[in-house]
């Protein structure tokens, strides 16, 4: 430790720190336009000049490392004409056009200009004027307005991993622009407008819609992926009009992805459903609720009646809140069915009763980052949970080895040590290659079986090198993501990778799908397992997301499941749902697919709209309340799968709050063991498979997500196909 | 004995109301300040703060930038704004409310315009007859701003010096 004094008061600080952040430990504030605390340091803006006792020249605070016995001025008149220079300076050339500035009323420019700017301009030439660049559909420019601070800059270099803007000129010429006439594709991008401390950079779709000072702002937790970033919605009217993060240092820091934050846009989408509706003879009819609820119930009663409560499937969205698949599967296994699922993208369930008790990324999320080994399977993880793939690159940068086992060469933003392409069949015998030369390696005693399970695999130099690297990290991962999860022989993979976590000493992790799946898993929502017995099975399994189809149901319950996007085979579910007697779908939007396979729409909100409970990956469970209240007559779902279970005169349904629903599922599930640890049991190769991989768009995953206009013109949203291998 | 005698008269002759009719003669005669309205209308300062109305540019583009500056400052909360993007890529106003109900005619609005979009003008007579008439829209404001624009202009060219 240090010892300073900044302003007269004495402080410690740490070794190595700069100026700036020993002050903004004891809440000193010092000006600053180019310094941020996630940033490298450029100094450029000169804004953070100190007087410091004994040197000459002030000293920009943001560049000056803390030395023993300084003494730092920030109030004296050496500092503050200092920073009235610079102010004047940096107004020379500003447009001031702050009333059509869509940054006005949170910009920094504007609030240090009130205590560091001069009353009236000495300043009589011309203003410089930049033109426009066109970066995207979600990021509105006006360069002129730009201070040449460079965090959009180090950002894209030191965050988002790619060189997208760049300084361009000297002096009087610089500008910010993209280095070829380009769109920004970091699915990182919106993060720039919450850096840009003036107006240059602002939200496209937020653009010229409302004053940050007449919207309140609401926490709450974003539902697009599994890390469950931290978010605060901006709400004016009743209308969510924004959505910007929410720091909290061990998820998200300070960041959110694009999808988090863009996707608000589908929330008042056109073909939202505000009402409840049924279908008689094949006419949609707008009703009460009192009729949508008792068509509902009649129409279940009489099929379970007719067919046995065995001809019920359930599928429900693995981005639904905790509450809502904890009542699900309550009231359909009330009925007598075991038949419900949100593994919608799932093909292999044949070690469904041995997994954990829930897809568990094996650390935290901030230890994640500090790995010095990452081996990714099937994982396109920079896309599919854009804030994990941020750590996992900070990770790569402070040295660590990256590899990565895929059917599809992603595009990623991080180094990669080393890397395996192979087709679909080919990542058994690629994850095989790698255990048997972490075998060979180590010459340790392989567990039971995979001696012969191995005999026939070769290895080559890239399987040799991967498990050198796992076995020599002190802090190695193995992340098995989404396309592993929907790989035709997922379990293989997974044991696969189990033995080699196990082997190396690395961690094993899975990512999961949809913003709940942890939640989805301990709530029950899964076919073989209650909510009361978080890792023990039933002892006769319900039908999962696959068989519910390939043996047609007489029934369905979909809730919040769009049939046409959320399933593996949509051709086969869809005709599934329409040979079907009766289908529920509890749902936010009556697409056209919907509207054709379902008797009776129960409209419910999505999650801006509803309390509930996400559990992210690392298995933290996250409350939020809704912020607007439901669009005309939608229902929190949890309202109306209580009022259902009443009408089905089922027990257990009278709760008066969602946290009562929560807190009777955490009693249930008592104390839950966060491990991915299970009892050994070797694999099989299964050999030949040819499937086609249908991957998940980045801007596809959830119903929310594809309304969103902007977000489904970036070249992430538009560039998809499938991929046949 | 004296002042006795003086009030004895005084009484007698009604001096009392010969007093207060001198100030009723002197009225009688004096000019008379009375106006005739609505034939006659009292002086008002350029600074009269009426009915408002929005202005436009020459060349009959809005001056309006939807800033809402005017709906922060407003104390009555009387401003309701909404704003989009013009086809023409500007900051444009699609819904300008005032409630003349809530109005108490402060003129902050008037002073917190950057572009003197906003104004009052001298018009002070006006009348509702049904509910809902009170909320100036935009049209109604843009039309009130068209008809008096040469006063307006005038007006605000008087004040100039001093603001």
């Amino acid at each position: 430790m240090i010892n300073i004094e900044i302003d007269g008061l004495k402080i410690e600080a740490q070794d190595g720190a700069m100026l700036i952040e020993a002050a903004d430990e004891v809440g000193i504030s010092i000006p600053r336009f180019c310094y941020h605390k996630k940033l490298s340091v450029a100094a450029n803006c000169r804004m953070c000049l100190v007087d410091v006792e004994k040197a000459a020249k002030p000293l920009p605070a943001c560049a000056t490392p803390v030395t023993e016995g300084m003494k730092v001025f920030t109030q004296s008149q050496k500092a503050i004409s200092a920073q009235k220079g610079v102010m004047e300076f940096l107004l020379i050339n500003h447009p001031l056009d702050c009333p059509i500035c869509d940054q006005g009323g949170e910009c920094d420019l504007q609030d240090l200009a009130v205590g560091y700017g001069g009353g009236e301009t000495r300043y009589s030439e011309n203003k410089r004027v930049v033109k426009n660049k066109n970066i995207g559909s979600l990021i509105a420019t006006d360069m002129t307005r730009c201070i040449h601070c460079t965090r959009c800059v180090r950002f894209g270099e030191e965050i988002a991993g790619v060189r997208e803007l760049g300084a361009i000129g000297r002096g009087e010429h610089m500008e910010i622009g993209t280095y070829v006439a380009s769109t920004i594709s970091s699915e990182l991008s919106g993060n720039m407008i919450d850096l840009c401390p003036v107006g240059a950079l602002t939200s496209k779709p937020f653009r010229y819609s409302a004053r940050n000072w007449e919207m309140q702002r609401h926490p709450s937790i974003a539902g697009h992926d599994c890390v469950g970033s931290n978010i605060d919605l901006d709400v004016r009217d009743n209308n969510i009009m924004r959505v910007v993060p929410r720091e909290n240092e061990e998820i998200n820091e300070t960041w959110i992805s694009d999808r988090d934050r863009f996707s608000y846009e589908g929330l008042n989408s056109k073909d939202r459903l505000t009402a409840p509706m049924i279908k008689q003879s094949g006419e949609w009819q707008r009703v009460s609720w009192d009729t949508a609820l008792a068509f509902a119930l009649n129409g279940v009663k009489e099929l379970v009646g007719r067919h046995g409560a065995e001809h019920l499937g359930t599928l429900v969205s693995p981005s639904a809140t905790l509450e809502e698949m904890y009542l699900l599967q309550k009231l359909v296994r009330g009925l007598g069915s075991s038949n419900i699922d949100h593994r919608v993208r799932q093909l292999d369930f044949s070690d469904q009763n041995r997994a954990p008790a829930f897809p568990y990324l094996g650390q935290s999320i901030e230890s994640l980052g500090q790995s010095d080994a990452v081996l990714l399977v099937g994982a396109n993880i920079t896309k599919d949970q854009p804030i994990l793939g941020h750590r996992v690159r900070q990770a790569a940068l402070f040295g660590a080895k990256v590899m990565c086992v895929n059917s599809v060469d992603y595009k990623v933003n991080m180094p990669l040590a080393e890397k395996l392409i192979t087709d679909v069949a080919g990542m058994e015998a690629a994850l095989a290659g790698i255990l048997k030369a972490l075998l060979n390696m180590n010459k340790i005693a392989a567990p039971s079986g995979i001696d012969q399970l191995l005999h026939s695999v070769s290895i080559s130099a890239t399987h040799e090198k991967m498990a050198a690297n796992l076995s020599k990290a002190s802090h190695g991962s193995v992340l098995l993501g989404l396309s592993a999860a929907s790989h035709p022989a997922y379990s293989t993979l997974y044991a696969l990778a189990e033995c080699i976590a196990e082997l190396s000493g690395a961690k094993l992790g899975s990512l999961s799908l949809g913003a709940n799946s942890a939640g989805a898993w301990l709530s029950g929502a899964v076919p073989h397992r209650t909510a009361d017995s978080a890792s023990s099975n039933q002892t006769s399994a319900g039908l999962n997301a696959i068989q519910m189809f390939t043996a047609p149901r007489k029934g369905y319950f979909l809730f919040g499941i769009e049939p046409e996007f959320d399933s593996v085979d949509p051709v086969v579910t869809t005709q599934s749902l329409k040979d079907a007697e009766f289908v529920v779908a509890f749902s936010s939007y009556a697409s056209t697919v919907l509207s054709d396979v379902a008797n009776v729409f129960l409209p419910i909100s999505p999650y801006t709209e509803t309390s509930g409970t996400f559990v992210n990956v690392e298995g933290r469970w996250q409350s939020f309340k809704g912020v607007v209240s439901p669009q005309e007559d939608t229902r929190p779902a949890w309202k109306i799968l209580r009022v259902l279970g009443n009408l089905f005169e089922l027990k257990g349904f009278d709760y008066m709050s969602s946290i009562e629903v929560r807190d009777e599922l955490k009693k249930c599930l008592g104390d839950i063991k966060l491990s991915n640890k299970r009892a050994w049991l070797c694999p099989e190769l299964s050999g030949n498979i040819s499937e086609q991989i249908v991957e998940i768009p980045i801007y596809g995953a959830d119903a929310i997500t594809r309304r969103a206009v902007s977000l489904s013109i970036t070249p992430d949203a538009t560039g998809h196909t499938i991929v046949m291998n | 004995m004296k002042t006795g005698l003086n009030h004895y008269l005084k009484t007698f002759i009604l001096w009392e109301l010969l007093i207060g009719l001198k100030l009723t003669g002197r009225y009688f005669f004096a000019k008379k300040i009375t106006v005739q309205y609505p034939e006659e209308k009292t002086p008002q300062s350029y600074r009269f703060r009426g009915l408002h109305a929005l202005r436009r540019y020459d060349n009959g583009e809005e001056r309006c930038i939807a800033c809402k500056l005017c709906e922060a400052v407003c104390p009555a909360l009387a401003i309701t704004i909404e704003s989009e993007v013009h086809d023409d890529g500007s900051r444009r106003t699609t819904r300008y409310d005032i409630d003349l109900f809530k109005c108490i005619f402060c003129g902050f609005c008037e002073e917190a315009c950057p572009v003197d979009s906003i104004v009052e003008t001298r018009i002070f007579d006006y009348h509702f007859e049904k509910r809902g008439e009170q909320i100036m829209t935009k049209e109604k404001l843009l039309a009130i701003g068209d008809q008096h624009e040469a006063q307006i202009a005038a007006d605000r060219e008087l004040d100039a010096p001093y603001r």
